[in-house]
């Protein structure tokens, strides 16, 4: 996508038009790339572009300065049209210290720009790196067009009248190469000035660093002309941008917004039983900030409690949730299947990291679907659903929620790390225009007629009938009960009622819309996808289709259960190939439910499904 | 709790029974503690649809069920966290967890240990039988070391949990110890505890007439106890013993038994549940019996900040002073930015 030319003896800078760029930035993880990437990313999104951004950090808070292990990396692309993933290679890197270089270089396009620390490029950090020789020193690098800049040296010189400490002025340097890559891509600093301003208004002097920082990088490329090309990628064209007012979002924040939502229009209070864990724990943080919205979040002593305060809120009438990762899930199950038994409404939310056990933290996965459909003692049906993007985080959430009260189930909504952590510009909706959530009390029963398990027929639900509510009392549990909501062990009833727990959840399906779908609705190939996957798959269609291939995309936000004639979709295509960041998770799913014989792609490399991979993966079963 | 006190609120105990036939073992202790309960809460002043009572896993958690009033049978030693859960969205409800030695401290010890540092609002009634009933008959961590049972043929080697010295050094601000035998002692200590507020724990000796018979009866056998255990009443000499002639002094830093007549009065320690009383309470709560009497009734009653009411109160605190005040005006605070 991007042509460098070298065009050495020309005074003047060319801007070469874009359609989009991906840039990484890549340091230690005390070294404020992600901050740096995330101004680059929000800049970009209010000046017009689509953005999409991939958060790509380590397990280790702070692991050894320039160790391997240690390397953050913020990634993401800016484009004139619809951005639907992160991108499989990058076009500007920028690295920290050889680490950073050594950990992104295969992800750097040939003819991509480097852009290097060079003061970072000491024989020591060198080898830490496990470079038996510099890099700059030798032709390792050749393919690239590399910039390096002793950037430390640049700092201590812009800095020089602001009174920090050596060690402070240096932890301006991600300024510097933020301006560096504002330059390049003409993005003008004033809203990063601005933030900086707000962001370190308590410590003046900081901010005054990092404005100079960030100021020197612009001039360092005005002054010595080391590009001879800067990028212009134009805002996307306006009969494709929707009017509206939007904000930049990530998938975490988006997560607890639509669950504030969903409590407002409940009329509920918001209750959300947690424990920390990466990468759930922003929902938690960011929902504890907003006590006044009549939020309460317990952080509880551990997993179990935390869906336990849930569960117990839940029967006194808030609207509960609770937020996790794949090892809390597992911690949580048969709590879960308490509010199965009990049908109290219920919003699980996993952030699915790489398993199993503690795995791979950090990184992003979509291994938890089978727990979440059946990793549960005896006939346990519950709704799964899954996000496609950051800001669709905030409409499925509210979807749970919704779900949940009106069927008086627990919902599991799979969202995973990469959907947490990236973000993208959103159009604030109007909540007025989402679906109302329909709650059934004692004030639409008759208390002569009232049992606890008596259902209504359209949903199958119970009523939600709360403590304090007089002449209701009733008790529940995770015995058995028959319709009077007495402990039975009587087989045929234990049998009905497993019965309609299951077909409650399978009512979910007569509201659920056709899916996502791109294409022609016969044909070939098929991509099926759910959750996060789905840019990767979407672009994968997109490069496909541009190349003559005839494919379908057909993405599912509700797992389960299914929309109601998928059989159908799926039976018109010779081949479905189900793309997933798992090991063919949904395929079971699939393959099990309808007898179609699917066609895995799979990678757990913890990262979004490379869309390279995925268009040879089609084009040789063709 | 005070908020919702009423004082016309006047219930029989028939009114708080449900009609579920209870099916404990017959001869069971739970019986004595759940009509103790039954006409605890007819004292309360509190409306029926009021009270909550949450159970865990055991013999003793089938008990919301025999309540009419709103109940929870929850899941294995998890009670507390469900309490809290409904405590902290509706802080009127009077709640109550029922647990057993194996739910409450072996399997939920973990969640007894932060519900009570956390000081809710909520009462804990900690039915006490020193073995697993329910799984008919293994070694509980609160029975006694030697104790044989299928699962410890040659006698139980682990140490038994003190549940409410435990319960101290969580900094419960109510703690008390019932035998239920003495069934107006347990209702009287039970309605001092509703009305406490905070944390609540009460240990009650409860026995097992099918796996651990007789484990208590030095306390409840009529003709011995007096001997055996010693009432503490605030604010009385700690005296016991079937003539009151024996009482507890204190000597070096310990503890010790004494025949009245054989001290000066005021040598005799006088009991106190005050807050600020707490190295007394804490040598009480070591005394174990056949080495001392053992004491029943309260140890310690304070009032401290509840969980739940700081909580609201940092609501009330973030309702005055936010600069977001609704939704909406969450969703435009960070940079946005308009398309025309």
């Amino acid at each position: 996508m991007m042509n460098i030319t070298s065009d050495k003896t020309s005074n003047t800078v060319k801007n070469l038009g874009l359609k989009n760029v991906v840039v990484r930035f890549a340091g230690d993880s005390g070294d404020g790339m992600q901050l740096t990437g995330e101004r680059l990313a929000k800049v970009s999104a209010m000046m017009g572009n689509d953005v999409l951004t991939l958060a790509d950090f380590p397990a280790e808070i702070r692991a050894p300065a320039g160790s391997l292990g240690g390397v953050s990396g913020y990634q993401m692309t800016i484009g004139t049209t619809d951005v639907y993933t992160t991108g499989d290679k990058v076009d500007i890197l920028v690295a920290m210290n050889p680490a950073a270089l050594r950990v992104n270089v295969d992800l750097t396009k040939k003819g991509g720009i480097i852009i290097l620390n060079s003061f970072a490029f000491t024989k020591k950090n060198c080898e830490k790196a496990g470079y038996l020789e510099n890099p700059l020193n030798n032709k390792s690098l050749s393919s690239f067009r590399v910039i390096s800049v002793d950037v430390n040296k640049i700092i201590k010189e812009a800095l020089k009248d602001v009174p920090l400490s050596t060690k402070e002025k240096e932890r301006c340097k991600n300024f510097f190469a933020l301006g560096v890559v504002c330059w390049l891509l003409n993005r003008k600093l004033d809203t990063t000035i601005d933030w900086i301003e707000k962001k370190f208004f308590k410590k003046k002097l900081i901010a005054e660093g990092n404005q100079k920082a960030l100021n020197a990088g612009l001039l360092f490329c005005e002054a010595n002309e080391i590009f001879s090309t800067s990028f212009v990628i134009d805002k996307k064209k306006a009969e494709h941008v929707v009017k509206g007012t939007y904000a930049y979002i990530n998938g975490s924040t988006a997560t607890a917004w639509g669950l504030i939502c969903a409590s407002q229009k409940a009329q509920r209070r918001l209750f959300l039983g947690s424990y920390p864990i990466t990468p759930a724990t922003a929902i938690m943080q960011e929902l504890a900030a907003y006590k006044q919205l009549n939020v309460t979040t317990y952080q509880a002593e551990d997993e179990i409690a935390g869906i336990g305060t849930s569960i117990g809120a839940s029967f006194a009438g808030a609207l509960a949730a609770t937020s996790t990762s794949g090892p809390g899930l597992a911690l949580k199950s048969e709590f879960l299947n308490l509010a199965v038994i009990a049908e109290l409404p219920l919003v699980v939310i996993d952030v699915q990291r790489g398993g199993p056990s503690t795995g791979l933290p950090t990184k992003t996965e979509q291994s938890d679907l089978l727990q979440a459909l059946w990793g549960r003692n005896g006939e346990s049906p519950v709704v799964v659903l899954a996000p496609k993007t950051p800001s669709d985080c905030f409409f499925t959430a509210y979807e749970a929620c919704r779900i949940a009260c009106k069927y008086m189930t627990p919902v599991i909504l799979l969202t995973d790390g990469y959907l947490a952590n990236g973000s993208e510009s959103w159009q604030i909706p109007d909540v007025n225009s989402l679906k109302s959530i329909d709650i059934v009390d004692h004030k639409n029963i008759n208390l002569e007629n009232y049992k606890p398990f008596k259902r209504f027929s359209l949903t199958l639900a119970r009523p939600w009938v709360i403590p304090g509510t007089k002449g209701f009392e009733h008790r529940l549990g995770g015995l058995e009960k028959n319709e009077a909501g007495d402990v039975s062990s009587d087989g045929n009833n234990h049998h009905r009622m497993c019965e309609l727990r299951l077909q409650k959840i399978n009512k979910v399906a007569d509201e659920i819309p056709f899916p996502d779908f791109y294409g022609n609705k016969s044909g070939d190939v098929l991509l099926l996808s759910w959750g996060s996957t789905f840019g990767s798959v979407r672009q994968a269609t997109h490069n496909l289709t541009k190349k003559g291939i005839s494919v379908s995309h057909c993405h599912l936000k509700y797992i389960n259960p299914f929309f109601k004639n998928l059989k159908n979709i799926l039976s018109s295509f010779k081949h479905v190939i189900v793309a997933e960041n798992n090991l063919g998770q949904l395929s079971v799913k699939i393959r099990s439910e309808f007898c179609v014989n699917t066609v895995p792609f799979n990678e757990v490399r913890g990262r979004p499904l490379i869309v390279k991979d995925l268009e040879e993966m089609v084009i040789s079963l063709l | 709790m005070s908020e919702v006190i009423n004082k016309n609120v006047s219930y029989s105990k028939k009114d708080l029974q449900s009609s579920t036939s209870i099916k404990w073992c017959p001869g069971c202790g739970d019986y004595s503690v759940y009509n103790a309960v039954i006409n605890a809460f007819t004292q309360l002043n509190t409306l029926r649809e009021n009270f909550l009572v949450v159970s865990g896993i055991g013999c003793s958690s089938r008990f919301p069920y025999y309540c009419q009033t709103y109940g929870f049978h929850t899941i294995h030693g998890r009670a507390p966290t469900v309490a809290m859960g409904a405590k902290l969205t509706n802080p009127d409800l009077s709640v109550w967890i029922v647990t057993g030695d194996g739910d409450g401290l072996s399997i939920g010890g973990n969640h007894f240990m932060h519900i009570v540092r956390r000081n809710p609002d909520i009462k804990i009634l900690l039915f006490n039988n020193e073995i697993y009933g329910l799984t008919k008959g293994q070694f509980s961590p609160t029975s006694k070391v030697g104790l044989k049972t299928k699962t410890s043929p040659m006698g139980s080697i682990e140490r038994p949990i003190n549940a409410l010295h435990l319960a101290f050094t969580m900094g419960a601000t109510f703690i008390a110890r019932v035998v239920a035998t003495d069934v107006k002692h347990m209702q009287k200590v039970i309605v001092e505890a509703g009305r406490h507020k905070g944390i609540a724990v009460i240990e009650i000796f409860t026995n097992c007439i099918i796996f651990n018979d007789d484990t208590f009866y030095p306390f409840e056998a009529k003709s011995i106890r007096n001997d055996n255990i010693i009432f503490m009443e605030n604010e009385q000499p700690l005296i016991y013993g079937k003539n009151n002639d024996k009482g507890l002094t204190l000597k070096d830093l310990s503890i010790k038994k004494v025949n009245i007549d054989d001290v000066d009065n005021k040598n005799i320690l006088t009991h106190n549940t005050d807050g600020d009383n707490s190295t007394m309470q804490y040598l009480l709560l070591q005394l174990e019996y056949p080495n001392f009497p053992l004491p029943v009734g309260i140890f310690r009653k304070t009032e401290e900040s509840t969980f739940d009411d700081t909580l609201r109160s940092h609501e009330k605190i973030a309702k005055e002073n936010a600069k977001i005040k609704t939704l909406k005006d969450l969703m435009y605070s960070g940079d946005i930015w308009t398309v025309k």
